[in-house]
């Protein structure tokens, strides 16, 4: 079907010969754009309509009190459905430390929620196929769900700030909810307008930048990347990540283009992680609830367990 | 007159709520007072963890996303006249 369009709007409508090699990167172009927007479109409307029935005030009600691995694995799980904005991660904190909730599956909360969500895994889907899909996924719900286990080995309790536990969580009467079929409808078409008004430019951006690194990307880099008896690429390559600032939409095709080549997929899977859930903004975001000796070793732990499953991939694949 | 709350840090998607807000509100001829709340321990007075948080007469109606104009327009109904779909 894309295939067609393509076919369709750069032969036909716009006449460009199928032989030149610039007509075939602008039909990969089209093709590629068109795919990645319309499964955008289809899996945000259908996990807008999902989470028209999660809220995560309903989740915090329904972790207090569980045992930890069942609300680790519900954290987890809600982190990965709730690309939730990042202004949103201190009252969240706020709530789940209020409800009595384990500080460690707080965190593990906190890892997954930036580094798996549904545009992460369209994009992933559409460009670099099912496969490393389902590896950066299981790789990041690994990540979180031992991330918040060492974490809570240290007892980060002490470097929450004071003020958190003195704020009482009230409950308001809500307005009658409104459970229609086209309430839902509504909630789902408002977050595909929002979040892909918000993030088509980066595709496009990220699309045709995935298609000039093909020929672009520094050959260097690649080869000392490539290198996968180095023991230092795959942290070197984690480092690489933090400072560098991206959601998984601009930076999963430079993956593609690392990957064409010959990166290992452990390193790029790395790198895509540290990109994805190390950002220095958001990290700094914490800070407001709780101390820097925490903040340091949340990032310390994360690139660990990341640099972990880099090398992990690179030894078995 | 309706009052209204948007809670929420000075993200974007607070922002977009409390424009859409006053859009529909002046829109529709509804009077409105309408409040910004910035400060955490108020914002999870209210029992809200995702923002933007929406307050209408003191009553949960919104949390989490920015909500489209004719849910907002559904809120101001179900306040000022539940059964009266012409009213406002």
């Amino acid at each position: 079907m894309f295939e067609f369009l393509a076919d369709l709007i750069v032969y036909n409508m716009m006449g460009f010969n199928p032989t030149d090699a610039i007509s075939e990167s602008f039909h990969f172009f089209i093709l590629d754009t068109s795919k990645i927007f319309f499964m955008l479109v289809l899996v945000i409307y259908l996990m807008g309509w999902f989470r028209s029935f999660v809220s995560a005030e309903k989740v915090r009600q329904y972790l207090k009190g569980k045992s930890k691995t069942v609300a680790r694995i519900m954290a987890i799980f809600l982190g990965a459905v709730t690309p939730f904005c990042s202004c949103s991660s201190v009252p969240l904190f706020i709530g789940f430390v209020e409800a009595g909730i384990p500080l460690g599956v707080t965190f593990s909360f906190l890892i997954a929620s930036p580094m798996i969500n549904e545009i992460a895994v369209v994009m992933l889907l559409g460009i670099v196929g099912w496969k490393i899909t389902l590896l950066y996924v299981t790789a990041g719900l690994v990540v979180a769900f031992v991330g918040g286990i060492v974490m809570e080995r240290f007892k980060p309790e002490r470097w929450v700030e004071d003020y958190v536990w003195k704020i009482q969580m009230g409950e308001s009467q809500q307005l009658p909810e409104d459970n229609s079929y086209s309430a839902r409808h509504r909630f789902a078409s408002a977050e595909v307008k929002e979040i892909v008004g918000r993030i088509w430019k980066w595709v496009i951006i990220g699309v045709a930048a995935g298609a000039a690194f093909h020929g672009y990307f520094p050959q260097q880099w690649a080869e000392g990347l490539a290198n996968q008896n180095n023991f230092w690429v795959v942290p070197s390559a984690v480092l690489m990540g933090i400072p560098l600032y991206s959601n998984a939409v601009g930076v999963i095709p430079l993956a593609e283009a690392m990957l064409i080549k010959g990166v290992a997929i452990g390193t790029t899977l790395a790198f895509m992680m540290s990109i994805a859930a190390m950002s220095l903004p958001e990290l700094l975001i914490l800070r407001k609830v709780i101390k820097w000796q925490a903040l340091i070793l949340f990032a310390g732990i994360l690139a660990v367990a990341i640099i972990i499953v880099g090398w992990t991939f690179n030894f078995i694949m | 007159m309706i009052n209204v709350k948007v809670l929420g840090s000075g993200c974007n998607n607070c922002q977009t709520t409390l424009k859409l807000i006053k859009e529909v509100a002046d829109i529709n001829a509804i009077e409105i007072t309408l409040e910004k709340v910035e400060d955490m321990a108020e914002i999870m007075s209210y029992g809200v963890m995702s923002t933007p948080g929406v307050i209408i007469n003191g009553k949960v109606a919104h949390a989490g996303g920015v909500p489209d104009k004719q849910t907002i327009l559904g809120w101001f109904k179900s306040v000022c006249c539940p059964s009266d779909d012409n009213c406002c």
